[in-house]
Parts: C-alpha cells; structure tokens; sequence
C-alpha cells in the first residue's frame, strides 16, 4: 500500500486525466494514491472484491449497485482512468466561471450526476425506470419492518407522481423533473474534491 | 422522601463534621461510648462509621432524588436532570443549614477531583465514539485550544478594562487576578455540557465536537490556571517574559504528557487483559483500576489527569472490549455507566448544597452582570469566528444552526467551580468575590441555557424545515443521493484523514493488535479483512451459513404483521396511526434529521390518511445515510444502538447478493463474464416471476420463528460491538463477531466440515419435532426459487437454504444458557 503520496509523474496519463475530469493535480494524486491503497495486490486495476472490501460499503444499501457503477457493463474490472472519471461525476461544481469554459458539458454536472444516479436505478439500462425497479431500489432503502405490499404501494405512488406522461414509469427527464428543487449540486459532491 | 431519615444522623454528624470529607480529627470523641467496666452486648459507635455513612447516604438521597425526578416525564422533558439536582441541593443546603447554621457539606476539590471526575471521563473516553472523534480531531483541538485561550483572555481582559472605569467600585484585584479568574471560568466543562447535550440530542458532529472540546479544554484550563496562581503568588511585578515562555512550554508539556501517560497505561491495560483468561471474575477491575491510575499518575506529575484518563480510555477500548469475555464486558459496561451517573448527580447536587453557605457570599452586581455576558458574547464570537476558518476545510460544513447550539452550549461547571474553591484566599484577596460569580455563572448557565437550549433547538429547526413539505420522490431519491454520496465518499476516501487512517489500521493490524490482543480475536480480524480476497466458494457458503444461523432471522421479522403501520420490537407498538405519528415525533427529534418537521406537518393536515401512511413509512424506515446516525455516546443509557440495526440488516442483505453473484461466478469460473451475464438476466427474471420478492426477505409462515427471532435479535444488539469499528466497519465487525465465536468454539468457522451431506442430513433429523409440526420442512419460498441454479451443489446449499430452520437446532444446542445474558440489556435499560 502506496507507503508515501504518489510522486505525480508515476501517475500515467496525468495530463489527459487532469484535461478530461477537471481535477486539480493534488486530487488526482490523492485518488491514486486511494485507488493503490484499494488496490491491495498491485495489480494495477481494481476488481470488485477490491471495492467490496470497503467495509462501510457493506452497510450502505445501494453500496453494491454503486460499485457495480464503477465497471462498464460485463466487466470486472477498472484501470484508475475509468475509476476517476466516475469519481469526476462527484467533483464540486466550480462557483460562477471558470478557466473552462469551452467546454460544452464538465463531467461534473447537475446532468452527469443525476444520470449517475438515474443509472442505479434503471438497471436494464432501457433509459426508464419501470415498477419492479422502482420496487427494487425501495426494498434495498428501506427496512425490513415493511411489508412487500406496502412496499409496492410506495412504489406505485411514487412512480404516479413522478410520471407525467402516463406510461407507468419514469423517464430520465421526468426523474430530473422529480428532483428539480434539491440542491443536487450539493448533494452529491464531494467536497474535499477540486 | 427521606428526609428524616437522613436528618438524625446528619445532625449528630455535623456536631463533628467540619465537612464531608476533613473531619477525622473530632471523630474520635464520641466513640468513647464502652468503657472497661463492663462487656456491652449492644453499643451504639456513631463516630466509629459516621464518614462512611454519611457519604453512602449522600448517594442514597441523590439516587432516590433521581426516580423522583424521572416518575414525572413532564417535568424532565423541560427541565435538564442536572439543574433539577442543582435545586434540590440548593434545597437540602437550606435544610441542612437552617437546622446547623454551618455548611458542612460542600464540594471540596479533593473529592470532586480524586473521587468524582475520574469515572465520568473514563466513562466519556471508553465509549468514545473513536471515528467521529478522530475524524474530527482537528476541529476539535482547535476549539478547545483556541477558543479557550481566546475566552480566558478576552474575559479576563475585559473584566480588567471595566474594572478600571471604576464601575466594580474598589477591589483588591490586579490584572493577573482578572485572567486567573478568566482562565477557570473560561473552559467548557464536560459534566454539564453532556448533561445537557444528551437530552437535547444535537447531531454527532456537532455532539462529538462540543464533547471533545470540554474534554481536550482541560489541559488549557490547567495550565493556564496554573500559570496565572503562580504569577498571581509571585506578584505582578516579578513576572517575567521569562516565565511567560515557560508558561507556554508547559502547555505542550501538560497537554502532551497527559496525553502520553493515558496512551501508556491505556497499553498496560491492554496488555493485562490479553492473560486474563483464567481470572475472569476480577477482569473488570483491571480496567477501572488502571485507567484511576493513569490518572492519578498525570496528577502525581503535574500533567492534565483528564487527558490521562480520557485518552486511556479512547485507546484501550478496543483492545479490551475484544479480549474481555463478554460478562467482563457487560459488567464494565454496566459498572461504568453507574459510577458516571452517579458521580454526576452527586456533583450537581452537591454544587447547590455547596451554595448555601453564606461565608462565601460576596455580591458584587457589575462585576457578576459583567462576567456572565462577557463569557456568553465571547463564546459567540469565538465560535463564529473558528467555525468561519475552519469551514474553508472541513467536509461536513457547521451551519449556522451547529454554531448557535454551539455557542449556547458552552457551560460551565463543577470543574470552574473546584479550580474557584482550589484557590489561596491569601494571595487571592478577592477569592469569595470568585467564587460567588463562578456559582452564579455555573447556575445560569446550567439551568438557565440548560433549561432553553432544547426549546431553542426545537425552534431553529422549526425554522428552518417549515418552507416547504417534499414530495415522495424528492424523499426517497434524496435519501438514495445521501446514500450514493457517502458510498463515493467511501470509495473515494474522503472522509477523514484518511491516509493517516490506513496507516494507521496498517500499523494497528500489523504490530499492535498482534501484541494486544488474544490469539483468538487476532484470528478472526485477519480473516475478516481479506474476506473478499481469499474467498472461495466454500468459504463464501460457511459464512453466510454462520451468519443466517445467527442473525439472518431478522429478515422474516415483521411478514406477520397486518397493517399499514408496523413498528419494530424495539419502540412500543402504537395502536393508531396517530399515535404512531406523536411516537415519531418523539424518536425522530432525537437527530437532526428534520424528517420529524415534515411529520409534524403532515399531521396537521391529514388530507389523505394513505399518503400520510405512506410518507410516515418512508419517513421511519428509510435507511439513514450516515451523516444522519444519532450520535454514539450516551452517559446514561446502555445504547441499543438503531443504527446498527440497520447496518446489519444492510449488511445482510449485501453479503447475501454478493454470495449469490459470487457463487454463480464461481460455478463458471471459465467464463465468468458470459455467465455473470446470464446470472444477471436470470436474477432479472426471477425477480419478475417472483413478483420481485426481494433477496433478504424470507416470508415466513412459521410462527415460531418469530419467538427465535426476538431472541437472536436481542443477542445481536449487543451494544458491546458498537465502537469497534475503527477501520472494518460496523458491518464487518459482526461478521468478525460470528467468526470470532466459531473459532473459539473451536469448529473453526473457514474449513468447517459441517456442511458435507451427512451433516446436512443430521442438521435435518436434529430439527426438533416440536418447532417443525407446525409447518413441515418446506424450503422457504426463495430458496425454492433459486435452488435450481445449482444443481451441482444441491448438497452444500442446503444448509444455507434452510437455515431458517437450521437455526432452530443450532440453538438448542447453546441456545438456555445464552438467554439470560442476552436478555440483560433490554431489561436493565428499562
């Protein structure tokens, strides 16, 4: 396990990395030097066991489904490129301009991140989250104590009033919709990162 | 109540008690009852156990003091226990005075220093919630260093400058006497800050850094204290820069050595219980034993005895908790928690006895007036202040709301009071002049802003969650944002100091743990912290085999409930909705989750009785995320902790989905991706078949083992295992908890034979007749769903699917002689 901060320059790719995420080069060395500490046999890449072995990820309920985030689909494995671009989604929102401005859309955006999160819950990936997933996610957020049946009214509730279009589920945009008034950019950044 | 009782003694007592504890000199006069003459069978030797007595039945009033204060809820709702036991001292002061006209019982230093203080900072130190304290260390060390030299300074600077328009009138008072008394008054103190805190429920962080500030504050309190006599005796004059440098040095070298005595002997301790193996029954008292003599010893050396203490105890706890037995565990528990409660209502009350003495008694309206603002806009202002610097760097930002608490929550107490009655009247002209204000600044700020601190929290809350009720969709996805967000943080190590945590949980498992703790708690550590490395597929099946057997019964918990509106074992049910609401309100004011707000709404207007049904059950049963846990120490409750309910049956869940997608991995081990995939689509399609029952949910249909289950449970909220978790994770630690037992029982949980077919076989005729008659062996409805995956391993999945059966036959096995144990926490804590 990484003994001292990374030197940067044992960083591959750090320019481009730095380019793509709009990380500052003190966050991306501190990732690294995370992603070697998860990284226990220095294999280079992450598996999932790496990340199951988080261990407050064990109690977190959408832990699992939050690392399965971190891997393209049908693979096993992340190389620290693809490990920091989804942590990218997760950098703070920069306050009024920036020195970046060309760019069309930072991967850190109110978008990004809700799409981070549409994604855990539509997990067929069919772009709308239907009842049994919104089932799904409730049954993984909420006790035991709650009976199936309540839980599909829940359900049923929240997809009816989420839904705008009637077609029983929810559309990425009537999800952004739903959620408009919280304050996502708060919500789901890190703050430590820049 | 008692108040006879105590009265014939007390007033023979005081004919030779100057005071509680320094009267051996009289005592010897009335002994003199037998003379040589002649034998008595009977004789009466008052003076013989007057001491004893007279302190044993202290206890006793203030004990019983307690059940009268607590037979009325109203009355200890509003009003903080600790200033219903400052009136009532001030009560039995004035009896005791009208009857004696001497007060012959006060707070001496002595006592509250060597006798009362010690156990309520180890108590505070053994429990410390030690993440949250170390995470927030930082924040933690600077207000209690800075603030505390900012209000010693500031209040005694200020003091000094009204003195000097002349306002106070004429005092024998020089500038050091001002800072001298500011320095004493100006530290937090930890009695009276928990004993509001507590009832007041703030959120972690902000408990953690207010707690940890009254605690650390005292070596600034000490040395400046020191300091400032010192000066005071040598006379203005002769101070020097000097001594100003020395003063300062002595600041890291109290601080410092305190702490280092308490890291010392919190090793000893650790060190002395690792081989208590065979003397189980005094193994508590190591542990009380040591941790007085870290103290005493930073007091023999003139270092902070309070670090000494407090740092034994935060550094020991893990390493004693898992060598200990478990009834050495309940008993320090238990043992600690009495002697800190009971110190801390002998402290009150005797801070009001000691009160009515008019001896000490010297009014002076400005200088009072004057003391008791400058400590409260100073304290405002300082805590503004830090909280703006140290806001640029912290992660979980103290708001506005955390800053008024905060400020508002700085009392004062018996430590101010002690250092006052510590002072030399010789050298201190003005010492009643001291001691007077540092009573009234104590009093107000114990039941005044104890006494409005809660109705003030309550009101800012109130504030500030009143614009707007969130709809379904905003509750759930921004509860599943919490959660994702502290999944990343965790992923992403951002919490904390983490670097240094890693190294430090490195340095821990690598040298520390091997030297301090038993062979078989080591064992079990180590396994569980690569468990998902070296995990194969038997491995896999045996833990969670282990796991259902033990705990897994709290998924089926609550399939036999009707109704809309369940409620755990742990909350009395609520017959109506209603009164499920006002059972909320009460349990959910305690964090400071603001959900209790939207509810207080919501009952105001019962527009639609299923969508309030449906809002009050996401409002209870959503998974918290952490930022939201209810703080983790409490000085007078064994906690049974919620959130490591929820942990564990979070945890159960994953570990289950992980096994399964695991296994199913392993079974195709030449082609895992391919497989996985059609595992998923497989998972997808059972779920729809299934109706989406989901992994983790067993329907039961067998009544009795809801009667297990309660038992298990209570078993598992064991609240012992609630502060181990430094670096594994609560989650982990109980599976460690599981494996530890297997490998004292000597099965050896890993390798375990147990689930060839035989032992199936047998696991299935041992099933006891009478709990299997009511609902013949069916696999539950999951496993019937999922069996034909495996065909292969048929076998070894058995154990694991029917373990909701199997667990009945484990337990006959070490089931009877568990249940008393385990029942003592629920019935103790009543």
């Amino acid at each position: 396990m990484g003994c001292q901060s990374s030197h940067p320059s044992a960083i591959p790719e750090l320019e481009e990395i730095m380019e793509e995420t709009g990380f500052s080069q003190a966050s991306v060395v501190r990732l690294y030097d995370r992603f070697q500490a998860l990284d226990k046999e220095q294999k280079g890449y992450l598996s999932k066991y790496d990340l199951q072995g988080i261990g407050e990820l064990a109690v977190n309920p959408l832990g699992d489904r939050i690392i399965n985030a971190f891997f393209k689909e049908g693979e096993e494995l992340t190389d620290f490129r693809s490990f920091i671009r989804v942590l990218a989604r997760f950098r703070p929102m920069e306050e009024g301009k920036s020195k970046e401005t060309g760019r069309p859309e930072p991967m850190n955006s109110r978008q990004s991140k809700l799409q981070f999160a549409f994604q855990l819950y539509d997990q067929d990936s069919d772009g709308k989250i239907s009842r049994d997933e919104m089932l799904q996610v409730l049954r993984l957020m909420v006790g035991i104590q709650v009976t199936d049946e309540q839980l599909a009214c829940i359900a049923e509730r929240t997809i009816q009033e989420a839904d705008q279009d009637g077609d029983g589920a929810i559309s990425f945009e009537e999800f952004a919709m739903s959620v408009e008034k919280l304050n996502i950019e708060q919500k789901m950044s890190l703050r430590l990162l820049k | 109540m008692s108040l006879e009782m105590r009265q014939v003694p007390l007033a023979e007592g005081l004919l030779a008690l100057p005071a509680a504890r320094a009267q051996e000199k009289s005592s010897g006069d009335h002994t003199a009852v037998s003379g040589p003459q002649s034998f008595q069978i009977v004789s009466f030797k008052w003076g013989h156990v007057q001491e004893p007595y007279i302190i044993a039945l202290w206890i006793l009033v203030a004990s019983l003091a307690k059940i009268v204060f607590h037979l009325s809820h109203k009355v200890t709702r509003v009003v903080p226990e600790s200033a219903l036991l400052i009136v009532l001292g001030l009560l039995l002061g004035g009896i005791v005075w009208a009857a004696d006209h001497i007060a012959s019982f006060t707070l001496t230093p002595n006592v509250f220093f060597f006798y009362l203080l010690p156990p309520i900072v180890l108590d505070a130190g053994y429990f410390m919630p030690n993440k949250l304290f170390f995470g927030n260390l930082g924040t933690i060390l600077l207000y209690a260093v800075i603030g505390t030299v900012w209000n010693a300074a500031t209040t005694g600077l200020s003091l000094y400058g009204v003195y000097l328009s002349g306002i106070m009138g004429q005092l024998k008072i020089g500038l050091l006497d001002f800072l001298l008394f500011g320095s004493l008054i100006a530290a937090v103190d930890p009695v009276a800050v928990l004993a509001v805190f507590e009832e007041v429920h703030v959120n972690e962080v902000l408990f953690i850094i207010v707690f940890g500030e009254s605690l650390l504050n005292d070596a600034v309190t000490v040395v400046l204290y020191n300091v400032f006599d010192s000066f005071v005796a040598m006379g203005a004059d002769n101070v020097t820069g000097v001594d100003c440098v020395k003063g300062i040095v002595s600041f890291f070298v109290v601080s410092l050595g305190g702490t280092f005595v308490g890291i010392v002997f919190a090793f000893l301790l650790s060190l002395v219980t690792r081989f208590t193996k065979h003397v189980r029954i005094i193994e508590p008292g190591f542990v009380f034993v040591i941790s007085y003599l870290s103290y005493l010893t930073a007091e023999m050396l003139s270092l902070s005895a309070i670090l000494a203490i407090t740092f034994c105890g935060v550094c020991c706890q893990k390493y004693v908790k898992a060598n200990i037995c478990d009834q050495s565990s309940t008993t320090v528990r238990y043992t600690m928690k009495m002697l800190a409660g009971g110190s801390e209502t002998i402290i009150f009350m005797f801070l009001g006895i000691s009160a009515v003495n008019p001896d000490i008694w010297t009014w002076n309206t400005a200088f009072i007036l004057l003391t008791l603002v400058f400590i409260s806009v100073y304290r405002v202002i300082g805590v503004v202040i830090q909280t703006w610097v140290l806001n640029h760097y912290r992660v979980v930002q103290l708001e506005i709301i955390d800053q008024v608490v905060m400020s508002y929550g700085g009392l004062r107490g018996a430590v101010a009071f002690a250092l006052v009655a510590l002072l030399n009247e010789n050298k201190v002209k003005e010492k009643n002049l001291f001691v007077s204000t540092t009573i009234i600044v104590v009093f107000f700020t114990v039941i005044f802003q104890g006494l409005t601190i809660k109705p003030l929290v309550q009101w800012l809350k109130v504030k500030r969650s009143e614009q707007r009720e969130p709809k379904l969709n905003e509750k759930l996805h921004g509860r599943a944002f919490d959660h994702i967000l502290s999944a990343v943080e965790d992923i992403s190590g951002q919490i904390g100091h983490n670097y240094l945590r890693d190294k430090w949980s490195n340095f821990d498992r690598k040298i520390l743990s091997k030297v301090l703790m038993r062979r078989s708690a080591q064992k079990s550590r180590d396994q569980i912290l690569n468990i998902f490395h070296e995990l194969n597929l038997k491995d896999a099946i045996s833990y969670v085999a282990e796991g259902e057997r033990r705990g897994s019964l709290a998924f089926i918990r609550s399939s036999s409930t009707d109704n809309m509106v369940n409620v755990d074992f742990s909350t009395p049910r609520p017959s109506t909705v209603e009164n499920s609401v006002s059972c909320l309100l009460r349990e959910n004011a305690s964090s400071v989750c603001l959900d209790m707000q939207a509810l207080e709404q919501r009952r105001k207007s019962i527009r639609d009785t299923e969508d309030t049904v449906t809002h009050h059950t996401l409002q209870q049963y959503l998974y918290k995320p952490r930022q939201e846990h209810i703080h983790l120490y409490s000085r007078h409750e064994i906690i049974q902790n919620e959130d490591e309910k929820q942990d564990k049956e979070i945890f159960h869940r994953t570990m289950r989905k992980r096994l399964e997608s695991f296994k199913s991995t392993k079974l195709g081990i030449n082609h895992p991706k391919k497989l996985n995939k059609n595992h998923k689509r497989d998972r997808g399609q059972k779920r729809r078949t299934s109706n989406a029952i989901p992994n983790g949910k067993i329907p039961s249909e067998n009544p009795v083992q809801d009667f297990t289950l309660k038992e298990k449970d209570v078993e598992f909220s064991d609240p012992e295992e609630n502060y181990e978790s430094l670096h594994t994770g609560k989650g982990v630690d109980f599976l460690a908890n599981v494996t530890k037992q297997n490998c004292t029982d000597a099965t050896s949980g890993i390798d375990n034979p147990v689930f060839s077919a035989d032992d199936d076989q047998s696991i299935y005729m041992k099933f006891p007749p009478w709990l299997s008659d009511e609902d013949s062996v069916v696999p539950s409805q999951r496993a019937r769903v999922q069996l034909p995956y495996s065909p292969n391993n048929f076998r070894r999945l058995t154990p694991f699917r029917l373990s909701n059966k199997s667990v009945d036959s484990f337990l006959l096995a070490d089931g009877p002689e568990e249940r008393p144990r385990a029942f003592l926490p629920e019935t103790t804590h009543m």
